[in-house]
Parts: C-alpha cells; sequence; structure tokens
C-alpha cells in the first residue's frame, strides 16, 4: 500500500500501553525525507518507546506507522529496511570491525566483492579505515561509535534511527560525534529519526525537534522556535534556563507581585493570570538609575556566577522571586557582587505569557 | 604487588593441598605400588605393550570413546534447546524446568540409574505403553546393551551440560539479538551469526566436561549394559575385584588418565584463543 507524496516516516494517533500504563498518547508526527528529527524529553517520557515501535521492536496499541509510504505498522524489524544506532551500539563481539559493519549486507546476501566495496566506503566515512580487524574490545569508546554508525549507514537506508547514540562519550568527543553525524546525514540524505535526553544535543544537531511529556508530544518545532517560542513551562524549562515570573491582569494590564509591569509578545488577553517567560541570556543590567518602565524589575544580587564568556547573576526581587540574567563578558565588564542593587531589563518581544 | 601475589596463593593453597592429598597422592601411589610389583622397568615395558595390545583393553577404549562420544553428542542435542529454554523462561517455568534439571543432579546415580531400569525393562514403563498402543507387537529391547547405556548416561550427565550452556547463554545481552533482527536478519540468521557464536565456547566446556566425566562412568553401563558395552572404569575394576592383577589396572588407569588429560590440554588451549578473539 504505496501512497503519494510522502516519503519519510508518519505516525498517525500511536499509542502504546503495558497493561493499565499508557507511555505513549496518541502521537502524530510526519518527517519528511532528509530531516534530521529528535524526539527530546526526560527519561519515561515515552520518547525511546516511540522509536523503539518505528523500528518495530514494539507494536503499538493503536495507531499506524507509515515507512517511505507503506504501512509497517506490523511489519517486523528485518522488513523495514532501516539503519540503526544503539544506546550500548551493540557490537557484536564476536566479530571484528569489518564483520560487524558488513553485518547488515551478509545478512541481505549481498556479493562479496560488493559488501567490501561498501564497508570499506562505511568506514572511510566515519575515518575507520585501517581498523577493519580490529574487535570491539581493542576499540575506544569513540572508536565503537563509529562502528556502530558505519553499520548503521553501510545498507544505504532512507531512514536511521539512532537511540541517544552518544550518551557514554565525554563532552568534547560528543561535540565532535554530534557534528559528523549531521555532517554525513546530511551529505547522505538520510531521514534520522533522533532520540536524547539532552537539550544541548538537540538544539545543536536537529532541523526539527519534539519535545516529549509523559507520553506527548509537548511541542514540536525547529530549534530555535522552540527554544525561544515555548508553549508551556514543561518546555521552557527543558530546553534550558528560563526565568518564569507570576504574574496578573489587572486594569487590563499584566502586572507582577509587586508594581512591575510585564509587555509580552502576542498577549494573550484571554489569560488571567499566568506566568511570564524570558530567557535569561535576553535580560540585561540597568545602568544605575534608569527611568521605570515596562518589563522592569528592581532587585538585589544573590549570587555572582563567572562562567567564562558569560556571568550567570542570580537576582532576587523584593516578592522574592528570583530571576537569572546571563550577561555576556564584553570588553570593560564590571562584575556586580552579591549584595548589591541591580536593575532588569528586557524587550517585549522576547517575553511570552505562558499557562501556569 | 606482591602482597596480591601472595594472596593469590593463599587463595589457591588449600584447593591445591586438598587435591595433592585426597587426588595426586593416592592415585601416585596407587600406581607406583602395583607398578613396583612388576619389579623391574624393562618387565614394567613389556607388560604396557602387553596391555595396549590386548583385544579386550582396545575394545574397551575404543567402548569408552564411542559411548562417551554418542552421549555428549545426545547430551548436546537435547540440553542446548533446554539451556535455551531455561535462559528465556521467567518466574515459575523457569523454577519448574531448573528444579528438574538440578533435583537429579543431587540424587545419587545408583538410584536414578535403578529408576531408569524400571522404566526401560521388558516389563517396564515404555515397554507397556507401547504395547498398550499397538505401537510393537513384543517388547523392545530397552536395557542391557547400548541403548540402555546411552539413555542411563545422557540423562546422568544432562545437568553438567545445561548447567554450563545456561551460564553462557544468559551472558549473552539480548540488545545484540534485536539489533541483529534491526539489521535485517530473520529469526534463523539471528540464530546462527549472532547467538551460536557467542554460545559456543559455552558447548565446548559443557560437551568436554560431559565427555571427559563419560569416559570414567562405571554405575551406569555396568548396570545398564550388556557383555559387549564394557568401559574402562569397568574393566580397571573387573582387573582389581576379580583378577587381583594390580599392575594392569595401574597401566589401564595412565591410559584412562592420559586421554583425559590430553582432552583438557586441547580445550585450555581452545579456550585461550576464543578468549584472545572476544570482547568482554
Amino acid at each position: 500500500m504505496r501512497e503519494e507524496g510522502f516519503a519519510g516516516v508518519r505516525l498517525e494517533r500511536v499509542s502504546k500501553a503495558y497493561g493499565p500504563e499508557t507511555v505513549v498518547r496518541e502521537i502524530s508526527l510526519a518527517i519528511p525525507q532528509g530531516e534530521f528529527f529528535t524526539l527530546l524529553g526526560p527519561s519515561g517520557s515515552g520518547k525511546t518507546t516511540t522509536l523503539s515501535m518505528i523500528a518495530g521492536f514494539t507494536l503499538p496499541s493503536q495507531g499506524s506507522i507509515h515507512i517511505d509510504g507503506r504501512d509497517a505498522t506490523r511489519a517486523p524489524p528485518r522488513a523495514r529496511g532501516l539503519g540503526m544506532v544503539f544506546q550500548n551500539y551493540a557490537i557484536f563481539p564476536h566479530l571484528d570491525v569489518f564483520g560487524n559493519v558488513a553485518f547488515p549486507l551478509t545478512v541481505r546476501k549481498v556479493p562479496k566483492a560488493e559488501v567490501a566495496r561498501r564497508v570499506a566506503e562505511a568506514l572511510a566515512m566515519v575515518k575507520l579505515t585501517g581498523l577493519e580487524k580490529r574487535f570491539a574490545r581493542q576499540l575506544s569508546g569513540g572508536q565503537q561509535q563509529r562502528v556502530a554508525l558505519a553499520r548503521a549507514i553501510v545498507g544505504q537506508p532512507r531512514v536511521v534511527l539512532m537511540d541517544e547514540p552518544l550518551g557514554a562519550l565525554d563532552k568534547n568527543l560528543r561535540y565532535h560525534m554530534q557534528v559528523e553525524i549531521k555532517e554525513i546525514s546530511r551529505r547522505l540524505g538520510m531521514t534520522v529519526v533522533y532520540v536524547t535526553h539532552d537539550q544541548e544535543e538537540a538544539l545543536t544537531m536537529s532541523d526539527r525537534i519534539a519535545i516529549m511529556d509523559r507520553g506527548r508530544i509537548a511541542q514540536m518545532g525547529p530549534p530555535r522556535e522552540v527554544y525561544e517560542r515555548p508553549e508551556s513551562a514543561f518546555v521552557a524549562k527543558f530546553l534550558g534556563e528560563a526565568n518564569l515570573i507570576r504574574a496578573r491582569r489587572r486594569d487590563g494590564a499584566l502586572r507582577g507581585a509587586g508594581a512591575a509591569r510585564f509587555e509580552v509578545a502576542a498577549d494573550r488577553p484571554g489569560l488571567a493570570e499566568g506566568q511570564v517567560f524570558v530567557r535569561p541570556e535576553k535580560v540585561r543590567l540597568l545602568p544605575e538609575g534608569a527611568a521605570p518602565a515596562a518589563n522592569q524589575v528592581a532587585g538585589t544580587v544573590r549570587h555572582t556566577a563567572f562562567l567564562g564568556n558569560v556571568v550567570r547573576y542570580e537576582v532576587t526581587l523584593p516578592e522574592g522571586e528570583v530571576m537569572l540574567c546571563d550577561a555576556t563578558n564584553a570588553s570593560g565588564t564590571v562584575l556586580r557582587q552579591p549584595g548589591e542593587p541591580v536593575g532588569l531589563a528586557w524587550n517585549a518581544a522576547d517575553a511570552l505569557l505562558l499557562e501556569g | 604487588m606482591p602482597l596480591r601475589h601472595f594472596a593469590k596463593w593463599a587463595l589457591i593453597a588449600p584447593a591445591l593441598a586438598l587435591l595433592l592429598l585426597l587426588f595426586i597422592t593416592p592415585i601416585g601411589w596407587f600406581i607406583a605400588e602395583s607398578l613396583a610389583e612388576l619389579g623391574s622397568a624393562s618387565e614394567v615395558w613389556l607388560e604396557a605393550k602387553a596391555v595396549l595390545g590386548s583385544r579386550a583393553i582396545l575394545g574397551a577404549i575404543l567402548n569408552t570413546n564411542g559411548i562417551a562420544l554418542t552421549v555428549t553428542l545426545m547430551v548436546l542435542a537435547i540440553g542446548y534447546p533446554l539451556s535455551y529454554a531455561l535462559s528465556r523462561a521467567r518466574g515459575l517455568a523457569f523454577s519448574l524446568v531448573l528444579i528438574c534439571v538440578v533435583i537429579p543432579y543431587f540424587t545419587s546415580v545408583i538410584v536414578r540409574t535403578y529408576a531408569w531400569m524400571v522404566i526401560l525393562g521388558r516389563n517396564g514403563l515404555i515397554n507397556q505403553v507401547l504395547l498398550g498402543l499397538g505401537l510393537a507387537r513384543e517388547p523392545a529391547d530397552l536395557l542391557y546393551n547400548r541403548t540402555g547405556v546411552i539413555i542411563g548416561m545422557t540423562y546422568v550427565l544432562l545437568p553438567y551440560m545445561v548447567l554450563t550452556l545456561y551460564a553462557a547463554m544468559k551472558a549473552v545481552d539480548p540488545r545484540l539479538l534485536q539489533a541483529a533482527e534491526g539489521m535485517g536478519a530473520g529469526p534463523l540468521t539471528v540464530f546462527a551469526k549472532v547467538f551460536l557464536p557467542l554460545t559456543l565456547h559455552g558447548v565446548t566446556a559443557g560437551a568436554l566436561i560431559v565427555f571427559i566425566l563419560a569416559l570414567g562412568f562405571f554405575i551406569t553401563p555396568a548396570l545398564m549394559g550388556g557383555p559387549g558395552d564394557v568401559m574402562m572404569a569397568m574393566l580397571i575394576e573387573r582387573e582389581i575385584e576379580l583378577s587381583q592383577n594390580w599392575p594392569v589396572a595401574a597401566l589401564m588407569t595412565i591410559v584412562l588418565l592420559a586421554i583425559t588429560l590430553l582432552l583438557y590440554a586441547v580445550y585450555a588451549r581452545f579456550a585461550d584463543r576464543t578468549e584472545e578473539g572476544f570482547a568482554r
């Protein structure tokens, strides 16, 4: 059953329940061919189960899954033609690097000469040429990761699934591999469905991110959009540091606990109260004695964290709320010390009103 | 470092002492004393040539190896699927299968052998069922022949294979099997290309344990076998009990021991090599 017009991965109201416990609830999404799509969420949010259903290791309780225009809801994993990188790499200990990378080809009875050629290509792409005869235990974590990657792409699948592939690597190596995976996926024009709980990784690599929360997609969109325009406090907090200030509508204006007045982008007049969201890096320290205006608050520095390129201030507002302000460590920066009174300000365009 | 070295030997020492005291000393003493009866070294050499040239002894050596090999193959054929089921089973099913495997393991060989004789005899359970169902006209000879020996020994030795294989199978990461499946392998390919190679060291270890134990078997072949099923251990016992011929018994012991040690050496060599190739 081939549908016209959609190559890629499509999920239609997919749910998964284990007994009374529903781990994935009515997820619908469409990942076009060539997109780098990330499922991001805390553990238990259903992202791995969703990936497992796309892979075919888990059957959905409800809904349908379409891969490359074909209904694959009940197809066994081997019939789905996907490339996969597993969380722990799942490198076969009884096979050397060549045997591991060749595995998806040999089980499909690809002729020997072609296996050799394609394995060589895949190994060149992940920069492992020359290590064909090594066994997994003779490889570093990064090299094992590359073997897993080469094995996922050697069959030239249109769709590759990756389950927290960089989880076991140290920070430096992680960044390198992020760039490399992204680069390879772009070069081969593959659709990638990527699962991670690391928001930085998701923001760096993805064309689009679905943030999952308790089995549902809380929000879906390009990295910058979900980061700067979160639709809920959960998404706002999960994607990075976020200021969320209580606000209530009085006389048609949003006001904080004190006298502060807030203006936000795309106000929602229907909300009588909520939280004003603004990222710490959009908040600036006011020069001494600025005139009171909208989106300005006064407070006291509680803690100054010098992070190198950025100075992060924790500022206590008179009402007890704490705001974060990330100031760039530009030329001539004077650090504010704990106890100092400061003013904070931000632009209405960078602020949103969220429910809750 | 020296302390760790010392600690290692301190841990091994009791076992070594026990082995020396209860195995090496008596067997060495037995062989030395028995051969001393012959007098000179040239006498020993002549007797050894006679032993190796004797048709009865050569027959027993062949019998012993043939029976041990057949039993090992039977135990493997039954034990591999059984161990697989055990490694996949959970809860009550797991406990039941495990109990069925382990309880006989702790039961005396004599008891188990007699139990089989009740089942296999001419008026035994199997023959009654076969005759009752009309599947056979006269009772099948399942006892006092090679068939009986093989059945009895297979049963007695099965737990050794199952427990060894179970350990090997339990150590296989199920995610590897899932990964293979995801890469396009059907169930048979997953088994042949991943599961079997990853459990092969268990097969060699189990087969070797069973084969070596089978080489020295005495009670089961003595009770369940016929005149043509004489094994080495039985012959050794006969030499001592009936003929009082201690030197011949000692020489046959040496032959049996040599076969065992040779096999063990092969295994140790083989095991070492697989260790090197595997990531673990």
